[in-house]
C-alpha cells in the first residue's frame, strides 16, 4: 500500500504521520522516506505516528520509529505514537519502544 | 476437545516485498478453520511476516528469489509453519536471534524479528547453512473447546469446563 501525501501533515511543530492499515517492510521505505524529507523542514520539532488505521505491524514498524526517533531526538524532539490499537501497543511495549516514545491513548 | 483432520499447505512464491502481505492471508486463511481468537491470529500472522520478510531482506538482499511456506495442523491442533529459502544463509544463527542484532543499516530494520517470532509463537528453531539457504520452524498450540456450534452460536453455548 503506497504512501500518499495526505497521510503526512505539518502542524504547528509536529509531523503527523498516518499509518497505513498493514505497516511492513513492503510500505516501510516509502513511509521513511517521506516523513525524513518532511523532518528536513525547520518548522518540525516532534513526530507523532498516527496508528488509527494500522490493524496489523511487524518489527518494520518499530524500524520506521527507532529510525525516525534518532532523527528527531538529536534535536531534543519528542515522538509520540496515537490512536494505537491493543495489539500495536502490545507490540509497542515488547519491543521496548513504549520506554522511548510516548504512547498516548 | 475437537479433533481436526489433519491439514497441509505448501505455498512457493517470489521473494518480493508484496508476497508478505502474500503470506499472511494464506496462513490466517489456513488457520480459519480453528476459529482461531484475533490475538492468536495476529501471532501467527506477525511471526510469518517477520520470517518472510528476513528471507526477502536478509537471505535474498532484496535481489530476489523463491520463498517456501509449507504449513501444517495437527489433529490436536499444532500449527507447524516453516519458511525455508535458498539465500545467503545464516553464519551465527545465535547470535542473528539476539534481540536488536541487525546487519542492517542501524536506522532501517529494528533487529526485533526473532524475538516477535519467539514471543508470538510456543517454539522456534533455525537451521541455517551460509551459501545454501535458512529454514526457520515455528510451533504453535491451538486449544479448541469444540461446541460443535456455528460461531455466531457459540456466545450462547457454555462447555462443560466453563468456557465459551
Amino acid at each position: 500500500m503506497e504512501q500518499k501525501l495526505e497521510d503526512f501533515a505539518i502542524i504547528d511543530n509536529y509531523l503527523c504521520i498516518r499509518m497505513p492499515r498493514e505497516v511492513d517492510h513492503h510500505g516501510a521505505a516509502g513511509i521513511r522516506e517521506s516523513a525524513d524529507r518532511l523532518i528536513m523542514d525547520d518548522k518540525v520539532r516532534n513526530i507523532v505516528f498516527d496508528f488509527e488505521d494500522t490493524t496489523f505491524m511487524d518489527s518494520s514498524g518499530i524500524g520506521i520509529i527507532i529510525g525516525r526517533y534518532r532523527k528527531i531526538s538529536c534535536f531534543g524532539g519528542k515522538v509520540y505514537a496515537i490512536n494505537a490499537s491493543e495489539r500495536v501497543r502490545r507490540l509497542l511495549k515488547a519491543s521496548g519502544m513504549s520506554g522511548i516514545i510516548e504512547v498516548l491513548t | 476437545m475437537a479433533m481436526n483432520r489433519a491439514n497441509e499447505i505448501y505455498v512457493e512464491f517470489d521473494a518480493v516485498s508484496e508476497n508478505e502481505a502474500l503470506a499472511r492471508v494464506v496462513i490466517a486463511a489456513f488457520l480459519a478453520r480453528l476459529d482461531p481468537t484475533v490475538e492468536e491470529l495476529e501471532d501467527v500472522r506477525t511471526a510469518v511476516s517477520e520470517a518472510v520478510t528476513n528471507a526477502i531482506i536478509h537471505a535474498y538482499e532484496e535481489k530476489g528469489g523463491k520463498v517456501v511456506m509449507q504449513a501444517s495442523l495437527s489433529e490436536s491442533g499444532v500449527l507447524e509453519v516453516h519458511i525455508c529459502d535458498n539465500g545467503v544463509g545464516i553464519a551465527d544463527v545465535e547470535q542473528a536471534m539476539q534481540p536488536l542484532f541487525t546487519t542492517g543499516s542501524a536506522n532501517e530494520r529494528s533487529g526485533m524479528g526473532f524475538a516477535f517470532m519467539e514471543a508470538f509463537m510456543d517454539r522456534i528453531e533455525v537451521e541455517s547453512r551460509v551459501g545454501e539457504g535458512t529454514r526457520v520452524h515455528m510451533w504453535k498450540a491451538f486449544e479448541r473447546c469444540g461446541t460443535g456450534a456455528q460461531p455466531i452460536l457459540q456466545a450462547a453455548v457454555w462447555n462443560s469446563d466453563g468456557r465459551l
